[in-house]
């Protein structure tokens, strides 16, 4: 496992399953954090990249039911669809994820909030895929500028 | 930097005997007789996962010396952290939003509210 993040979110690429794994905590109990995922008029607030406008088509965020959006921007549209495999509220969503512009390619995505008391949520979402090169692709999309020295990482691996 | 040279730093790493060879060499350089040592395998199988390594940049041979010491390359790391820190800054930043959006949220809210 490589792990990254010295702030909050924590990212976990894996070398042996071609995952990736988010984690982070919230000032704010299961069942905020889980309203704020199944209601589009959240979704919107949040999940787009701040540079595009999201557009919610279809959302039907129970066992069975799926979902369209896209994100705007410069005239260009990028389309993500998917089904909600299993929906338990304050718990667990499994669903699908495509990106239009790779119709075939999916992810199976898992996302668990785990009531930590007090009001806090810890958030962890698994992204799944069928090949290292997607993963990867997925990992290295939408990346620009910028470089950071990070040599803890190195030393978190080689303690392996 | 693309995408398949972060594949190819991955999948180097994907494997057990490899990690292994990498931790050693972060220690000191080494040559391929030295490293197949403590496995039981051929100098050749060593090549070849050295061979692998040195693909993905992770590890150099200098071509110079007789005993051709085999020296990691951290700038093959760098690039994989460096997108991986990447990927990160964009999830923290999605989940900044989040936080501004429970912050508006009432304190008594229903999961699962009927439709």
């Amino acid at each position: 496992m490589t792990t990254s993040g010295t702030h909050d979110t924590q990212v976990i690429v894996d070398p042996r399953v071609p995952l990736v794994r988010i984690s982070r905590q919230f000032d704010a109990p299961p069942e905020k954090v889980f309203r704020a995922h199944t209601d589009p008029t959240l979704v919107v607030q949040w999940l787009g990249p701040r540079r595009h406008d999201m557009r919610v088509d279809q959302w039907d965020c129970r066992t069975g039911g799926s979902y369209r959006y896209v994100h705007a921007s410069d005239g260009n549209e990028y389309g993500f669809h998917g089904c909600f495999h299993e929906v338990r509220p304050a718990e667990v969503i499994v669903q699908t994820f495509t990106f239009e512009g790779v119709p075939d390619g999916v992810a199976l995505e898992r996302l668990v909030l785990e009531d930590l008391g007090n009001g806090r949520t810890r958030l962890t979402a698994t992204s799944l895929v069928d090949s290292f090169e997607a993963r990867d692709a997925f990992v290295s999309s939408g990346m620009e500028g910028g470089v950071r020295e990070g040599y803890e990482r190195l030393d978190e691996l080689l303690a392996r | 930097m693309a995408a398949d040279s972060l594949s190819r730093v991955f999948s180097a790493l994907a494997d057990p005997t490899r990690r292994d060879m990498v931790a050693r060499l972060a220690v000191a350089d080494a040559t391929v007789n030295e490293l197949a040592e403590p496995y039981d395998v051929t100098v050749q199988a060593v090549s070849k996962h050295l061979k692998v390594l040195e693909d993905a940049g992770l590890v150099s041979r200098r071509r110079d010396a007789r005993r051709r010491p085999v020296h990691l390359e951290a700038e093959g790391f760098d690039l994989m952290t460096r997108w991986i820190e990447r990927y990160r800054r964009e999830a923290e930043e999605r989940y900044r939003r989040l936080d501004d959006v429970l912050r508006t949220m009432p304190d008594d809210v229903d999961a699962a509210p009927t439709p």
